[in-house]
């Protein structure tokens, strides 16, 4: 397949840069930071996502979805992440879809998915329990009763923790922390009996949440997929964050360096426009050079998903490392190059370094995504 | 059957006829390439078939038209003919400036009688070329050149001194910038001129490099006639076909930071070579060196795939072959740093069995001369912030 956009994908990446630029600018994340949102974004601006139909575009056609693919997806993720735009779009429209769309049951897709796609469900995932991403090494327990299970433990860094209707939660149910084997999803309400919720609001002015789970009763058929089989389908919902995630990383590095660049050829020192000097032209040469391949391995793992290519896993964390490495640069470098005036809260340059380490962070940073690609080329 | 089906099915046939079997395995480390031209010997009978073969169907520049002997494929056909030559593992018949460089420069800016007089030798591999552009004192600043070519009526005679020509002393043929008009802005004095190296007055001496070998000459021209008929385009108006031919050069470098499909990855040798334990590399410093090299290498790999799909599709940037020249050949540096690493002591020894003579160490040290040669990372850098970033 030919690594470009065709013709409809080109459309809605055009749409969505309108869409966002009108409504969802960076001076909207700043009044949501501003107000403290309770949920980090605007559920006016959620509920247009939805009549647009972007909470449908992962959902396939027979649950009432778009079946539009990860490459058109990754489009309006992309553009998101150029205005910072704050949205359930990765917790429920990517990770909830395709976690439920891959280890759920039909009645749980013929229930959870229309609704995902209607916009009358939000869903997170709550995987991580340490500081540092490493499902593998899930160790919260779930333990059969009766005719269901009793969970007990503690998530942290719950992305739209605080307001999500339902939670999918990684546990144990056999093997140790560490084994691939042993791990089991469910579905859980966000206020059943037990679950105790504390909003943890971040450095990028959206919502985490540390979520308790003490004695929390669910019935059997919250579970999704099959019992301590549930690693293969978490895996993969995973693989489509960090691929969606490092589309929002090219947002932000690219928004980063454009804005630079128009600084360059406007801000004068010495008496001539700082882009003149040489000193700053080749960084800003390396620079570009960088964000250009970044926009080959996002294109790409998006393919990849699309076409449900074995290499996906590799390429998901080629992707996310590389533009956990890029992103860095030019959060960095646009700061630098600003200057003083970087370093302000007014203006806006500023935010995009505190969108990005979150991003960055969330799911495995650039070490655990070329740690993970390492073991996967087998060294 | 659709008509490129058919093609598909008579060029499966044809090269089952004409590929020898010893030509349908991949060239290791430059051995078995072949340049042909006057002063080739061939390695085997069946080199020389397998280029004599090709050329004669043009397939050897298999996108130029039929009318000088050139394959005259389209698109399609051209994919099809490389993945049915990829399919058998069929060697590249001839590796050839004159197909790479002059060819598709003669193709737009020659006159009629130079297409006729050199391209159906380039096509067959009779005529080798080479390139003489850079001087000792125009290097980066190639537009500085001083070699120049005094008007004589029916030819001018060319004096001065290049450098760096690749096979100065192999080649039958060069290509030459050559100062005639010592008056005008420097960039608007500059005239493209073709002559052949047998020329009284041509003198090549190849330079030693720091690797051992000497694929580049230091090329003397004292008093060379070169005939008017061998200007390509007109006189003073060199310096817009040389930018032309630099970007061919610059993706042709840019490719280096390729590796080849089928060949071993980084990380395949170093985990033979040092081994893994519980599928680490045991060396946990060099395993974080290789993996970000190979998270590099592929990211560099689908850019070029995406910029060709981009060029095909009719979008895209043109001046992005000073990215994939600046980016491949930085690429390609530390690939080799990073495999004399892995090979250790071993890859240090200059001559002997156990480091193939060297070949690591060597390689490392060609590379160096990547991100200079076909202008320097410095240049690539200031032609991506002038014409693609607009900063002046």
């Amino acid at each position: 397949m030919a690594l470009v956009l065709n013709e409809e994908q080109q459309m809605l990446k055009e749409s969505a840069k309108g869409f966002l630029a009108e409504h969802a600018p960076v001076a909207e994340l700043r009044a949501q930071r501003d107000a403290g949102s309770e949920s980090g974004y605007s559920n006016a601006l959620w509920s247009q996502m939805v009549s647009m139909g972007w909470a449908a575009i992962l959902v396939p056609e027979e649950y009432g979805g778009l079946a539009f693919g990860h490459v058109g997806m990754a489009q309006i993720i992309e553009e998101s992440g150029r205005t910072l735009t704050a949205s359930p779009l990765l917790s429920t429209a990517i990770l909830g879809v395709t976690a439920i769309n891959l280890a759920g049951s039909e009645a749980q897709k013929t229930e959870l998915l229309g609704a995902i796609a209607g916009g009358e469900l939000t869903i997170a995932l709550a995987v991580d329990e340490k500081i540092h991403h490493d499902p593998m090494q899930t160790a919260m327990s779930a333990v059969a009763k009766g005719d269901g299970y009793v969970l007990n433990g503690e998530k942290r860094f719950v992305v739209d923790g605080s307001t999500a209707d339902k939670l999918i939660v990684a546990t144990r149910t056999a093997g140790s922390p560490g084994d691939m084997k042993g791990i089991s999803l469910f579905l859980v309400d966000r206020t059943a009996s037990g679950v105790s919720v504390q909003r943890t609001e971040m450095v990028d002015g959206r919502n985490a949440a540390i979520i308790t789970f003490t004695d929390v009763e669910v019935t059997a058929d919250a579970m999704l997929g099959e019992q301590d089989r549930g690693f293969r389908a978490l895996s993969a919902t995973l693989d489509a964050g960090n691929a969606h995630l490092a589309a929002e990383l090219l947002g932000i590095a690219q928004e980063s360096f454009d804005r630079t660049l128009q600084y360059m050829k406007e801000r004068k020192q010495f008496g001539a426009l700082i882009g003149s000097f040489q000193a700053l032209q080749h960084r800003t040469a390396h620079w570009w050079s960088e964000v250009e391949l970044c926009k080959s391995v996002v294109l790409k793992i998006m393919q990849s998903l699309d076409e449900g290519d074995v290499k996906s896993p590799a390429l998901a964390s080629i992707a996310k490392a590389k533009l956990c490495e890029v992103v860095e640069l030019s959060t960095n470098e646009a700061i630098q190059i600003h200057g003083g005036i970087g370093m302000t809260d007014e203006y806006e340059i500023g935010f995009f370094i505190k969108r990005a380490r979150p991003a960055q962070m969330l799911y495995g940073d650039y070490n655990y995504h070329a740690n993970r690609f390492a073991l996967i080329s087998g060294y | 059957m659709s008509d490129i089906q058919v093609f598909r099915q008579e060029t499966r046939e044809w090269l089952e006829t004409n590929c020898p079997q010893s030509m349908r395995s991949p060239v290791i480390t430059g051995e078995g390439v072949c340049w042909g031209g006057r002063k080739w010997t061939f390695e085997s009978e069946d080199q020389q078939l397998w280029m004599e073969r090709m050329g004669a169907k043009g397939w050897t520049a298999p996108d130029w038209p039929t009318e000088y002997g050139g394959g005259g494929l389209d698109k399609a056909e051209r994919k099809v003919l490389k993945e049915e030559m990829g399919r058998i593992r069929a060697r590249s018949p001839l590796d050839s400036f004159g197909i790479w460089m002059i060819g598709p420069a003669l193709l737009k800016f020659g006159s009629e009688e130079l297409k006729q007089q050199h391209l159906p030798p380039i096509i067959r591999g009779e005529i080798r070329w080479c390139q003489g552009y850079s001087e000792p004192n125009a290097g980066s600043d190639l537009a500085g050149l001083q070699s120049k070519a005094v008007d004589m009526g029916d030819h001018f005679i060319a004096n001065g001194q290049k450098v760096w020509t690749s096979y100065g002393d192999k080649a039958d043929w060069m290509f030459c910038l050559l100062r005639t008009d010592p008056e005008a802005k420097k960039q608007m004095g500059i005239s493209l001129m073709l002559f052949d190296m047998e020329t009284p007055g041509v003198t090549p001496k190849p330079i030693k490099l720091i690797s051992g070998s000497s694929p580049f000459c230091e090329t003397f021209l004292d008093d060379v006639r070169v005939e008017r008929d061998q200007v390509v385009g007109e006189v003073n108006q060199g310096w817009t076909i040389a930018k032309y031919l630099l970007t061919h050069e610059r993706e042709m470098i840019g490719g280096m930071g390729l590796t080849g499909a089928g060949s071993k990855t980084l990380g395949m040798i170093a985990a033979e070579t040092i081994g893994t334990t519980d599928g680490r590399l045991n060396d946990l410093f060099m395993r974080t060196d290789v993996a970000k090299w190979e998270i590099d290498a592929a990211a560099f790999a689908f850019t070029v795939e995406r910029v060709t799909d981009q060029a095909k599709a009719g979008q895209g940037v043109g001046a992005t072959s000073a990215m994939l020249k600046y980016y491949g050949t930085e690429l390609n540096k530390r690939r080799f740093e990073t495999l004399l690493k892995i090979g250790g002591s071993d890859d240090l020894v200059w001559e002997g069995e156990v480091s193939n003579n060297g070949w690591t160490a060597r390689t490392l040290l060609r590379t160096k001369g990547n991100s200079i040669e076909g202008g320097t990372s410095e240049v690539q850098l200031n032609i991506i912030a002038k014409n693609i970033l607009g900063l002046g």
